[in-house]
């Protein structure tokens, strides 16, 4: 059964405070960015993190797979998470090419 | 489920989905996984290569471009929101509205990167470091500004077609899923990109 039609007002009501999130967590980005003490790693998992977020925002209701179905949601959800964790093999590659392989010496 | 089937009381399963939109996310699924591997790609590089550039010596540009491509997809959602109430005008409105915001967007970076090429920026060599840094920006913004151009020309024929009777708001909101994808990418790809390249 498909999910009860939501008023008119309360939907682009919710449209413009998930915008202004989405806006305002991007000026956090830049000015996480722009205050960085340095430190890469740091700044990286702030950023992403920050990203995440936004992108949540945006896919659950920019995209409407909050009030959707839910099993849409699900399946979105567990094959993109899969698929984007599964390439995370390589990173240990990049560390090995920059420092070399451990044993090695 | 239409006015007629509510009408006639047709069941609907539990767990379906009309066939356009689940066609649309399986592409957006499959299109971030290529922007993945590509920001994936772009990581392992940037971690493995020492003396990586750090050529962005202004956040105007990207930030405005970021503001922008925002808030064209709330023009968007207020595009589908007016279909679905039946506003045909103020639908096609705000879907061309969003259609100019997306060429504004290229524009601008379109500009940036013949400033960037001026600055002496190619694929394989820079000024400044390492000369995969060109390949890598290029290929990435690159893949990205095609989906926005895209977008676009989508946008002007899906809200042409609309007015002209042949779409529905269904399809606006189709289209919608596509371009909030595309700013969904950018979210990702300005920190990657361009913040974790600031010069200081």
């Amino acid at each position: 059964m498909k999910p009860a039609e939501i008023p008119h007002r309360k939907t682009t009501g919710r449209y413009f405070v998930t915008y202004l999130c989405i806006l305002i967590i991007a000026l956090l980005q830049f000015v996480v960015a722009l205050t960085s003490s340095g430190n890469e790693r740091e700044l990286l998992a702030r950023l992403l993190i920050l990203a995440f977020i936004e992108a949540v925002l945006a896919v659950l209701f920019f995209m409407h797979l909050w009030t959707d179905n839910r099993g849409l949601l699900w399946f979105v959800v567990i094959f993109t998470g899969f698929v984007l964790l599964a390439m995370q093999y390589g990173w240990t590659d990049s560390f090995r090419i920059l420092n070399g392989v451990p044993w090695a010496r | 489920m239409s006015a007629q089937d509510q009408a006639i009381d047709v069941h609907v399963p539990a767990f379906s989905v009309p066939t356009k939109k689940l066609a649309m996310w399986l592409f957006i699924i499959a299109d971030t996984m290529t922007f993945a591997a590509c920001l994936l790609a772009y990581g392992f590089l940037r971690n493995a290569t020492p003396h990586w550039p750090r050529p962005f010596h202004s956040i105007v540009n990207v930030s405005l471009m970021t503001f922008i491509l925002i808030t064209t997809s709330l023009t968007m959602l207020l595009g589908i929101e007016a279909g679905k109430a039946g506003d045909k005008a103020k639908a096609f409105r705000w879907i061309m509205i969003t259609a100019a915001g997306g060429a504004i967007f290229a524009f601008l970076h379109i500009r940036e990167w013949f400033e960037l090429i001026g600055e002496g920026m190619r694929m394989f060599k820079n000024p400044w470091g390492t000369g995969i840094f060109g390949a890598s920006f290029f290929s990435i913004t690159g893949l990205h500004l095609l989906h926005v151009t895209g977008g676009v020309i989508a946008l002007l024929v899906v809200g042409i077609r609309y007015m002209r009777g042949r779409y529905n708001a269904d399809d606006l909101e189709i289209t919608g899923l596509y371009w909030h994808f595309v700013d969904l990418v950018w979210m990702f790809v300005v920190p990657l990109v361009y913040l974790m390249n600031l010069s200081r």
